[in-house]
């Protein structure tokens, strides 16, 4: 598509819709978001990048294969889950770790809760752009 | 095969195996006392303990006797295939292949529960199928090797149901217990259905008449392979598996008959068709096959010599036919062919390798002091013992015997002491020394059991016996020399009678050539039999997949309007009572973007607006979400209704314009079936909301989410912990869709380019 207003907005759109995909992902567990949102949201930043300026520059910007980074995120979110495992309980049970806790504050908690969404991210991220650039491309 | 290749050696990939399988042989063998003092020896690790099942296994006489069959053939089958395929560029695969299917023979043959055996059982198919196809590259190696695993694939689904059957008949899925208690299950109304199930899987395992036909077919595998699955071990899961629930299934009319007259109908019918063979591996196969029926003949009856003929029989044949099979190996590794009427006079270029055939093949012919001597009175003493038809049933066993006789002449005789019957492809020579161990190995220990019997008889023969039969010291005595009785005169009427065929068995395979050639054939059957099923299947694809997507909407949602509403109808709870509550104008609003979004999309001519008003009827969901408090729903929703619009967009430059007329004609029909679809579903939900609603559930996540599993918004935390296997099953099907659909777009365009 040759709108030049087009692919400059999206240059600043796209940036805009990245950093607010990790927020929602980050922010997931207490506040509407996570994952799955992130993932899509993500998605459409490189969707709306690749309207604008064709799918090769796209593809370019993106640097690793859409399938690659969805198969990553699949891997991520299997270790993740099998992580519970190593610790002792069933497969997939949250296991957390809250650094510097204290009393009723519970400082900056990290869990493999966490690490499996950025899994569930990367899986629905690569795999709408796989789609996507596929189609575009097919066109 | 190369010549460099073949000084090159396969390395410690060719060790290794060798390895393992001793090892294996040497711990079987040091519990060969503990299990013969002290009885079946078991272990059990809990496996799936939520569905009961437990790794448990089980050493006891029977699994003693298969165990040091499989790991001390296997020993001597790797060592010869390291130098029989020595320098093979996939020798690695072929390791791996042979050393797996050893595995999941020793793990069924061990195996306490009836689940595990048969993971073992299926596991041993698929380690066939790959042996077998093994030379991919020949059109008729492949064709066997799908033949075997249909076949025992077919049968193991119906060894899968009868043996569900049998564990929930006894209530266990242990052997151990269900053997203990076989009078509940004979007497269980099922008991029928389930030995029918059942046999069907062991026979064509085991290859009884009328399923037969592949493992002549399974020869396409490199030798070792033949002689270590389809004579010594594989072939024998079969009789493994009827001689392990002979406690439970056996004692009854049906099962007496069945193995009786199939087994004796697959012994003769397999030692004539022997004899019919030229190629020496063909022979070998069809004498497999009739010692598999002998054997199963045996089990059909449960008197003591029938038990005992079975046990000795079963380590006689594994013994003197892997040793043929490598000997013949070694004449084919020798010689280039393996043509019984081209062979002749290598004796003296290859006189160990003559040895041991003669040796293996006395025992085979059954003339004293061997092995196979012994086996051949106690078949006739079993024979004799089969209550209902001893008659026939020795007749058969005699005919079958003598057959045998002037087939161990034809492998084992001719091809080293009598004159070679045309031009050889390579000069005789001697193979190596690690081919040579198996063949003179197998062959002495056919002769020294038949000195020495005592030696197997307290080790091996009696707890087999007893394992059977579920008592102690019932086996027969072993003997060379019993006095002169009715089992010695046969014998000797079957000296007579082989050795008058093996005379005359040049002008009895060209009339049974001509006979064999004249009948119908299984094997072209069984060509028959997939042409149809391919006939069928195109057929039927032909007729679902039309390839219109319009057709495929129209089946679905026509199938889903008469399941729906045949069951509103049959459970017919009557229209619940409509009540529109006090609705807000923000309401009103949000459904009236609805219906007009619908009506839209279904009267408009352009792709464009039909695609923006689908849209419009999303985001109007979407919002009924965000009212009643799901906005991660309401998110989600929203996103993926701007994904489809771009992505339809992309798609839609490529599609020809709407075909007013076309469409106009079709709309009426859709307006019906679109109409009822939405008028059962509403009907559905109404019915649904009438009901009051179940929240135990939600309550559990509502209260638990912060404390337990420190989230506030209850949806991620059900996705990513309460419910993550469930999520991550749905990520993996996301990925898989991306990757297949990416796969199609890719396809077609190479085709396209083409």
């Amino acid at each position: 598509m040759n709108s030049l207003i087009l692919q400059v907005a999206t240059r600043y759109l796209s940036a805009l819709l990245l950093i607010f995909s990790v927020y929602m992902l980050l922010r997931g567990h207490n506040e509407p978001g996570g994952g799955f949102i992130g993932g899509l949201i993500g998605a459409t930043g490189f969707v709306i990048y690749a309207i604008a300026c064709g799918t090769a520059e796209a593809r370019a910007a993106l640097r690793v294969m859409p399938q690659n980074i969805a198969a990553t995120g699949l891997g991520i979110a299997l270790l993740a889950g099998l992580f519970a495992g190593v610790m002792g309980d069933a497969f997939f049970t949250g296991q957390w770790l809250f650094i510097g806790a204290s009393g009723e504050d519970k400082g900056l908690p990290l869990s493999s809760v966490l690490v499996f969404d950025i899994g569930v991210y990367l899986v629905v991220f690569g795999s709408v752009l796989t789609l996507v650039f596929a189609m575009e491309e097919e066109v | 095969m190369t010549t460099a290749g073949e000084k090159r050696g396969n390395g410690i990939i060719g060790v290794l195996p060798i390895a393992l399988a001793a090892a294996l042989f040497v711990f079987f063998f040091s519990q060969i006392s503990a299990v013969s003092r002290f009885g079946p020896q078991m272990v059990s690790v809990p496996w799936v303990p939520a569905l009961d099942v437990q790794l448990a296994f089980t050493l006891d006489g029977l699994s003693l006797v298969f165990a040091l069959l499989i790991s001390g053939i296997g020993t001597l089958v790797m060592l010869y295939s390291n130098s029989y395929l020595a320098g093979h560029p996939q020798y690695a695969r072929f390791a791996l292949y042979l050393t797996l299917f050893m595995l999941a023979m020793l793990g069924l043959v061990v195996s306490d529960n009836l689940l595990a055996l048969f993971v073992f059982w299926e596991l041993t198919t698929l380690t066939s199928y790959l042996l077998i196809g093994f030379g991919h590259e020949s059109a008729s190696s492949r064709r066997s090797a799908l033949q075997a695993m249909l076949v025992t694939g077919a049968g193991a689904l119906a060894l899968l149901a009868g043996l569900i059957l049998l564990g929930s008949v006894a209530g266990t899925y242990s052997i151990s217990g269900i053997i203990a208690q076989g009078d509940v299950v004979r007497e269980h109304a099922l008991y029928v259905p389930i030995l029918v199930l059942i046999l069907a899987g062991a026979f064509t395992k085991s290859a009884q008449v009328p399923f037969h036909f592949w493992l002549p077919n399974a020869m396409a595998a490199p030798t070792p392979v033949s002689a270590f699955l389809h004579s010594a071990t594989m072939v024998k899961a079969g009789v493994y598996l009827m001689a392990r629930l002979h406690p439970a299934l056996s004692g009854t009319e049906v099962w007496l008959w069945t193995l009786t007259i199939l087994g004796a109908v697959t012994a003769v019918f397999a030692s004539v068709l022997a004899l019919r063979q030229t190629d020496l591996k063909l022979a070998l196969a069809y004498t497999t096959l009739m010692a598999l029926g002998t054997l199963t003949l045996f089990l059909g009856s449960d008197t003591e010599y029938a038990i005992t003929a079975f046990c000795t029989f079963l380590i006689v044949h594994s013994l003197y036919k892997a040793a043929l099979f490598l000997v013949v190996g070694c004449v084919d590794h020798g010689t280039g062919t393996r043509d019984a009427a081209l062979l002749g006079g290598l004796a003296r270029a290859m006189p160990v390798t003559a040895i041991a055939a003669g040796v293996a093949a006395l025992s085979m012919a059954g003339f004293p002091p061997f092995l196979g001597f012994i086996g051949k009175e106690l078949k006739y003493a079993g024979a004799l013992a089969v209550a209902s038809e001893p008659v026939l049933v020795a007749g058969a066993v005699l005919v079958a015997n003598a057959l045998m006789l002037a087939v161990a002449g034809v492998v084992s005789f001719k091809p080293f002491w009598r004159p070679a019957g045309g031009a050889l492809p390579d000069t005789p020579h001697e193979a190596p020394w690690p081919m040579l161990a198996g063949p003179v190995i197998l062959a002495a220990l056919g002769a020294v059991f038949g000195i020495q019997p005592d030696l197997i008889q307290a080790t091996l023969i009696n707890p087999g016996v007893d394992s059977i039969l579920r008592a102690r010291g019932e086996a027969k005595e072993l003997h060379l020399w019993a006095g002169v009785n009715l089992p010695l005169i046969l014998s000797v009427a079957t000296f007579i009678l082989g050795l008058t065929l093996y005379a005359l068995h040049g002008r009895l395979r060209a009339v049974l050539t001509r006979w064999d050639e004249a009948a119908p054939h299984f094997d072209t059957g069984w060509d028959r039999l997939l042409d149809g099923l391919k006939a069928v299947a195109s057929w039927q694809t032909r007729l679902l997949q039309s390839g219109v997507l319009r057709r495929y909407l129209l089946t679905i949602f026509g199938a889903l309007f008469v399941t729906l509403a045949w069951t509103l109808y049959a459970r017919s709870p009557g229209i619940p009572a409509l009540s529109f509550p006090d609705l807000e104008l923000k309401h009103w609003a949000i459904i009236a973007l609805i219906i007009a979004g619908t009506i839209e999309v279904a009267l408009t001519g352009s792709r464009v607006a039909a695609i923006a008003a689908l849209g419009v009827v999303g985001i109007g969901v979407a919002l009924i979400f965000v009212i009643y408090g799901a906005p991660d729903v309401a998110i989600t929703q929203l996103l993926v209704e701007t994904l489809v619009v771009v992505l339809i967009a992309v798609v839609m430059l490529r599609l020809p314009h709407l075909d007013e007329n076309r469409r106009r004609d079709w709309r009426p029909r859709d307006a019906v079936l679109g109409a009822g679809v939405g008028v059962v579903v509403t009907m559905i939900v109404l019915q649904v909301l009438a009901q009051p609603l179940d929240t135990r559930l939600t309550d559990y996540f509502e209260v638990t989410a912060w404390p337990e599993a420190f989230g506030r918004n209850i949806v991620n935390v059900i996705l990513v912990d309460f419910r993550a296997l469930d999520t991550f099953g749905e990520i993996a099907v996301v990925l898989i869709a991306a990757l297949a659909a990416y796969a199609l777009l890719r396809t077609t365009k190479e085709e396209v380019e083409k």
